[in-house]
């Protein structure tokens, strides 16, 4: 029998690092992007991507109250990607 | 019995972890490789929805009831918001007369 909650652990912890060096190839879409949608688009991914992170790091350390700042984050990344995408098409804000 | 149910379990979630990892990485070369920004759009909603769910998933079958109860509706919330976010950023897109790569004409040349 393989011990499979020791693997596990590890398993988040590279999950993390590696969600985390996809955030850096994300950044160089946004930095690079021609047009400003794109850089909207990759900072929408980059928004999920970190969502992750902060759920694995919950679960690596065993704090549960990082699930809440997760939902958080969630609603504060889509509010902004609708807020932006609204401004770049009406030219108002509301 | 209960140790082969957890070990079961663990392996479900090994496997659900790798998978979503796989489909991230791929939304990230699409997003990264594709010419125009509607088909990074189509690459990266899709895939990256995908893999959070199953990131998620596998976080979810580890953990308690409450927690794993959390886990689940943040799933759904992304499984709703991140097609609603990349559709709003098409439209921006596409009002603002970008046009799509593969609807452009074939030059002479």
């Amino acid at each position: 029998m393989v011990d499979l909650t020791q693997l596990l652990d590890y398993a988040y912890q590279v999950g993390a690092i590696l969600v985390m060096l996809m955030i850096f190839l994300s950044l160089l879409r946004a930095l690079l992007g021609p047009t400003v949608q794109d850089r909207v688009a990759a900072v929408n991914i980059i928004g999920t991507k970190t969502l992750l992170i902060i759920t694995l790091i919950a679960e690596v350390y065993g704090h549960q109250y990082f699930l809440d700042i997760a939902m958080v984050y969630a609603l504060m990344s889509f509010i902004t990607t609708i807020g932006v995408a609204k401004y770049l098409e009406k030219g108002v804000l509301g | 019995m209960n140790e082969i149910i957890e070990q079961v379990l663990g392996f479900l979630s090994l496997l659900s972890l790798c998978g979503g990892l796989f489909f991230l990485f791929v939304g990230t070369v699409g997003l990264l490789r594709l010419p125009d920004v509607f088909n990074r759009l189509h690459a990266t909603t899709k895939c990256d929805t995908l893999g959070a769910g199953l990131v998620l998933l596998s976080l979810a079958l580890q953990s308690s009831a409450a927690v794993g109860t959390r886990l689940i509706l943040l799933a759904l919330f992304i499984l709703i918001t991140n097609p609603t976010a990349a559709h709003v950023i098409a439209q921006a897109a596409y009002k603002a007369g970008i046009t799509p790569v593969l609807s452009r004409r074939p030059s002479n040349d």
